[in-house]
């Protein structure tokens, strides 16, 4: 959610902010969140390891560095190539968010792979899980419009969450094996 | 999109007038204000209300965060808020604009205005909102003509294109307003650099800005910036006023401003009384963070 914050921030100074930019953000993460729900579920059903979990943060995080890179350039080149502002907003952000929102979505029901040992509790530990990232996308959205966009730079948010993402995802792939819980 | 002067006790008074009022089920509220005409668009409600001959277009109930634009329906020619008039003081330091850039279109009050006193301009006006487009026309008197044409987009995406098509303007107002503030994205010193190369040589550029709050002290700085001089001048607004160029001398505005008396009387105000409010000194932190792209809180900045 913080990044889809900031991803308005990002297009805003070439699409603008009509209420059509918003509209395409939002699109291109629920696509992306749902193709990566779908993605990740799959991926689970061979030989799921937390090590593997790390793998998709890690790669959710890594997509998005030709973000933060690249994104004023393939920006100005989206706007050129697609005159109407509706669609050239929706290519440009598919181009900036389409793959880490993607990689993002399939933590999800990856997660809930390793977190589940038996029917009966199943629910239960989904439960926990959508509470925890849906929580979190609230903190995340709440610090992001009201605190972090007075204090620091969209480019260093982007950065901070980068690392943090980074972070987890080497914890996961340093944990040891017998935290694997295929079975 | 335009603001007026903020009326804060104003609000109050409305407000407390509108807490008298709850549940009485009418579109008058206790001070007189009329509600004569609601329209609702993509981006809020577009509110027309009347109150002691007074017209004005607000964008929340009981124009309880100020007005866009007032206009007094018997004498449409008067302008009445003191924003428009320092706006239109840009012509002391260039008086024959041809050509006009208008971001933001409100009840089309500057636009009516330049229609008269340069008939010869071509006149651009950017708003985002179709339906304050329409407003304009149904309720404000504003009228589209072979010189004069509103385009419906977002202020900076027309400019981004416009410095692509390689056009020029020798008078860009920039007067684009939400129901809180300017819009983020038209307040940072990057846009403020497109608007600059958008500007023909000499041209001019009037924006309209509050006064109060800590926001004035980075939007000053931001536009220090990028024109390192400028005229402000400041009633509840603060008007700058900015050349691609270098700035004209007092001299040059008074004797420009002689060519307006008459016209400017005809609208309600005095020119040499605009003339007197022009001002060089900086009176904000000259420390405070320039508004970036990357930096720019500007509505979160503005609640303090």
């Amino acid at each position: 959610m913080a990044v889809e914050l900031l991803g308005g921030r990002l297009l805003a100074p070439t699409f603008g902010s009509s209420i059509y930019v918003w509209g395409a953000i939002i699109t291109v993460f629920m696509l992306a969140l749902s193709l990566g729900y779908l993605a990740g579920g799959r991926w689970s059903t061979h030989a799921p390891s937390v090590r593997r979990l790390g793998l998709i943060l890690g790669a959710a995080a890594a997509s998005l560095v030709p973000t933060l890179v690249l994104g004023n350039a393939l920006l100005d080149r989206v706007a050129i190539a697609v005159p109407d502002p509706r669609f050239g907003s929706l290519l440009a952000s598919a181009t900036l968010f389409l793959v880490p929102t993607f990689f993002s979505g399939m933590v999800s029901p990856y997660a809930v792979r390793l977190l589940v040992r038996e029917r009966a509790t199943s629910g239960r530990h989904a439960g926990q899980l959508y509470f925890v990232s849906t929580f979190g996308s609230a903190a995340g959205t709440l610090l992001t419009s009201f605190y972090l966009v007075l204090l620091f730079e969209v480019d260093r948010i982007l950065m901070f969450l980068i690392a943090i993402s980074l972070v987890l995802a080497s914890v996961a792939w340093l944990v040891r094996g017998d935290a694997d819980a295929s079975r | 999109m335009r603001a007026g002067e903020r009326t804060r006790a104003a609000l109050k008074a409305s407000f407390v007038a509108l807490l008298a009022c709850a549940g009485c089920g009418t579109s008058a509220s206790a001070d007189g204000m009329k509600l004569v005409h609601a329209e609702r668009s993509l981006y809020r409600e577009v509110l027309i209300y009347e109150r002691r001959g007074m017209r004005c277009m607000c964008f929340t109930r009981e124009c309880r965060i100020g007005r866009q634009t007032c206009m007094d329906p018997d004498h449409p020619d008067r302008i009445v808020m003191n924003y428009p008039r320092m706006m239109l003081a840009a012509l002391y330091a260039n008086p024959e604009p041809r050509s006009v850039l208008i971001i933001g279109l409100g009840g089309g009050t500057l636009p009516r205005a330049l229609q008269q006193l340069l008939p010869q301009a071509r006149i651009d006006i950017v708003e985002i909102d179709p339906a304050v487009i329409r407003v304009a026309k149904t309720h404000f008197g504003f009228t589209e003509t072979a010189n004069v044409r509103a385009v419906e987009a977002d202020g900076r995406v027309f400019v981004k294109r416009a410095l692509r098509e390689e056009r020029r303007y020798d008078l860009i107002m920039l007067d684009a307003f939400d129901h809180e503030y300017i819009p983020e994205h038209l307040l940072t010193r990057e846009f403020l650099a497109e608007v600059k190369s958008l500007l023909a040589p000499g041209g001019v550029l009037a924006a309209n800005t509050f006064s109060s709050s800590r926001l004035y002290h980075h939007e000053s700085v931001t536009y220090a910036a990028v024109f390192p001089e400028f005229y402000y001048l400041k009633k509840d607004n603060r008007v700058i006023i900015a050349t691609n160029g270098p700035l004209p001398s007092q001299e040059v505005l008074r004797a420009n401003s002689e060519r307006f008396v008459e016209e400017y009387r005809r609208f309600g105000f005095d020119a040499a009384q605009m003339l007197a409010l022009f001002r060089t000194t900086p009176d904000w932190n000259r420390e405070a963070r320039v508004l970036t792209d990357q930096y720019s809180p500007a509505n979160l900045l503005n609640l303090r």
